[in-house]
């Protein structure tokens, strides 16, 4: 008889998120059994009440840090792994919860609680390369399916995954939209934000909100200037670079300067 | 005296980090805490201050297995406060992408989260070396739901095709047509999931749960209707918190919703099914009857059916929806100009159940105020009460027996605990 060969064993975390990266793998309908077949979910809470203790062979990681005992666990879970790959927009940039980084903290917590003392937070919501090293990372708000097969395929074929940092705007061309902000004037972020999504929001005569967050090189002066020129006020631009991926540093950077031209503007100091 | 403590960690095939704790003393339930742990995310505080036009993409990030119901309930209280209709082919868009997201959302449960418990396994993977048909029949229901919603909503996660007023672009009748085989054999597999879970063993007990939920003049609840209850409640969707409040609880980390000076109630399937079963569609109200299950159900474990049956309903709706499209000359009605302050309120049915949203805007149409009110957090501390009930039953059993018992007790509410916790992590309580 064959002995069984050794199968890798996955794990899965959660940190702040809304659980839709990790969903996407239970939505792989095509392929889940044939990747449980491949790797052996060990940890996997959200779906299954089995666990296995570590170590892992391959971590991945929804969500961001945004408490003391959060920024304390994601330690504990890179020690336990050979291979951390970060999952989606808040792992990789803070996600939404990052608009406190821009906000003070303790008046968002009286915003929204009777009892401000009850919650226990960090003032910041940070990307997990903050706190520990990651091997890999997936953008997106959420993921995008094929990105995480091919993540995968390539942990267990022991290569490098093809995740391209170009922009939408490539893949844009490469799906025959027509673009949106050349014929008809909309806002779109496709130029400075990365591919991975297969441009739907073009596809559906939307403008890229962005939610894969900067491309390899982006430039975003330009893209300023673009939407400037196309009617945006300063507080509307500042808006559109602070969504899910408001944390990552060229949007930051984009939300910041959009902030200093409105106050130049009102003559505010 | 004796003391006995159950505590679960860290519940499984839940969405989100919660934890239970139970305290007995001298054979008595002395306290039940659904302690949840999800760190706070804060939505309705730096919701404040962006346009309204943002609401849905925005507030769908609270739940990656129910982003459609956030997009839905934001879209409906922007449309209130702006007192725009959305009507015709817009309006029936709108509720055949709630049918994707029933259906995906309902399947998720039904098979991966749910069945394992009825079949004594840890999880769908095991699950699918003894019974892979059914495994395979999960999967492909769900998937039509998710396809669904790409087709329509440009994807199954946070979908970008949804806006105040409508959608940015409305698929041809061809794209919507080529969906019909995949959703008529989706309605096949509803119908054998309904017989399938029919005949699982489950667990003999009542609950005397008061229901709430919407309800429509003439069809089973997704977008509008009154608020109703089993006890005679009766109410527009404005005056949700005339009859509802949300308090803080030192123990738990989500808020709780009560009913102003009453207790606690329920919401989803068990709820909307006791309150609407006469305006599901004759498939589904045939599927009900072919499982031997009343027109109330009370007993929590049978909510695998009436999920099932709902989705028999989602699948049946949907293609009556295909069926009669007609792809509409705009896309979406655009909103009118904002110059005044205004308050909008909405709730639709999302799979677990009311999800209220209200929003005040100021007069350049940014939001001043956002108040969101998830299914779960609603449900919390009904789930409490079950969980009381089931200990107090089960006082014989040792502990890993009654910890098991207590989870599924808890499982078979579905709950969403992202949701719930927009916003909340409490720290421990001392004592």
């Amino acid at each position: 008889m064959l002995a069984t060969p050794h199968r890798p064993r996955l794990a899965v975390w959660k940190f702040a998120s809304c659980d839709g990266c990790q969903l996407s793998i239970l939505d792989l309908e095509d392929e889940l059994l044939a990747l449980a077949g491949r790797i052996e979910i060990a940890n996997f809470r959200e779906a299954s009440s089995a666990v296995l203790d570590g170590p892992y062979d391959l971590s991945l990681v929804e969500g961001s840090i945004t408490t003391r005992e959060d920024a304390k666990r994601i330690r504990e879970v890179r020690a336990q792994s050979k291979v951390l790959v970060t999952i989606g927009a808040c792992a990789t940039a803070g996600g939404i919860q990052a608009l406190r980084n821009f906000a003070n903290i303790d008046e968002f917590r009286r915003a929204v609680y009777a009892r401000p003392e009850y919650i226990e937070t960090l003032a910041t919501s940070t990307p997990i390369a903050d706190h520990v090293p990651v091997d890999h990372e997936l953008r997106g708000c959420p993921i995008s399916k094929s990105q995480l097969l091919e993540m995968v395929g390539a942990f267990l074929q022991e290569r490098a995954p093809n995740t391209p940092n170009e922009s939408v705007c490539i893949e844009c061309k490469r799906r025959g939209n027509v673009c949106v902000l050349v014929a008809r004037g909309t806002p779109c972020l496709g130029p400075v934000t990365q591919a991975g999504c297969g441009a739907i929001c073009p596809a559906f005569s939307r403008g890229c909100y962005g939610c894969f967050g900067p491309q390899g090189s982006p430039n975003v002066a330009s893209m300023l200037t673009e939407l400037h020129r196309l009617g945006m006020t300063a507080p509307e631009v500042r808006r559109v670079f602070r969504t899910f991926n408001a944390g990552a540093p060229a949007f930051r950077t984009a939300s910041e300067f959009a902030v200093e031209a409105t106050d130049a503007k009102e003559g505010a100091p | 005296m004796t003391e006995r403590t159950i505590a679960v960690d860290y519940l499984a095939r839940v969405e989100g980090e919660g934890a239970l704790t139970v305290r007995i003393q001298d054979q008595r339930v002395e306290d039940v805490k659904l302690r949840i742990f999800e760190p706070p995310r804060f939505f309705e505080a730096f919701l404040r201050g962006r346009s309204y036009l943002e609401a849905p993409d925005i507030t769908a990030r609270i739940c990656g297995i129910c982003p459609v119901a956030y997009q839905m309930s934001s879209c409906h209280a922007m449309e209130h406060a702006l007192e725009m209709r959305v009507d015709g082919m817009i309006r029936e868009l709108r509720r055949l992408l709630y049918c994707g997201e029933w259906i995906e959302s309902h399947t998720l449960h039904v098979y991966l989260l749910h069945l394992p418990d009825f079949l004594g396994l840890p999880d769908a993977v095991r699950l699918a070396k003894d019974h892979p048909e059914a495994v395979r029949r999960g999967l492909a229901l769900k998937k039509a739901g998710n396809h669904l919603m790409q087709v329509l909503g440009g994807r199954e996660i946070h979908p970008i095709n949804v806006r105040v007023g409508g959608f940015y672009r409305c698929p041809t009748v061809d794209e919507l047509g080529a969906l019909r085989p995949e959703l008529e054999t989706a309605l096949g597999l509803a119908e054998e999931t309904v017989r399938f879970v029919a005949k699982l063993p489950l667990p003999d007990v009542a609950e005397d749960y008061e229901f709430v939920s919407l309800r429509h003049e003439h069809e089973y609840p997704l977008n509008e209707g009154e608020i109703v209850s089993s006890r005679g409640l009766r109410i527009p969707v404005t005056d949700y918190e005339s009859a509802f409040e949300e308090v803080q609880v030192p123990h738990s980390t989500a808020l709780h919703s009560v009913r102003k000076g009453g207790g606690s109630y329920l919401v989803g399937p068990l709820a909307r099914y006791a309150l609407n079963h006469d305006r599901l569609g004759p498939r589904a109200r045939a599927a009900a009857k072919e499982a031997g299950i009343s027109d109330v159900v009370r007993n929590p474990a049978q909510s695998v059916v009436v999920r099932a049956v709902e989705v028999v309903y989602a699948c049946e709706e949907a293609l009556r929806i295909l069926d009669a499209y007609e792809r509409p000359a705009e896309p979406f009605v655009p909103p009118p100009e904002t110059r005044t302050a205004r308050v909008g309120m909405a709730a639709t049915e999302a799979p677990r159940g009311t999800l209220y949203h209200r929003y005040r805007l100021d007069p350049g149409g940014l939001i001043a105020e956002a108040k969101i009110v998830a299914p779960t957090s609603q449900n919390q501390r009904r789930i409490e009460d079950d969980l009381r009930h089931v200990v107090e039953r089960s006082l014989a059993m040792d502990e890993p027996a009654l910890t098991d018992a207590c989870e599924r007790a808890i499982r078979h509410h579905d709950p969403c605990i992202s949701c719930s916790t927009h916003f909340l992590r409490l720290t421990v309580e001392r004592s």
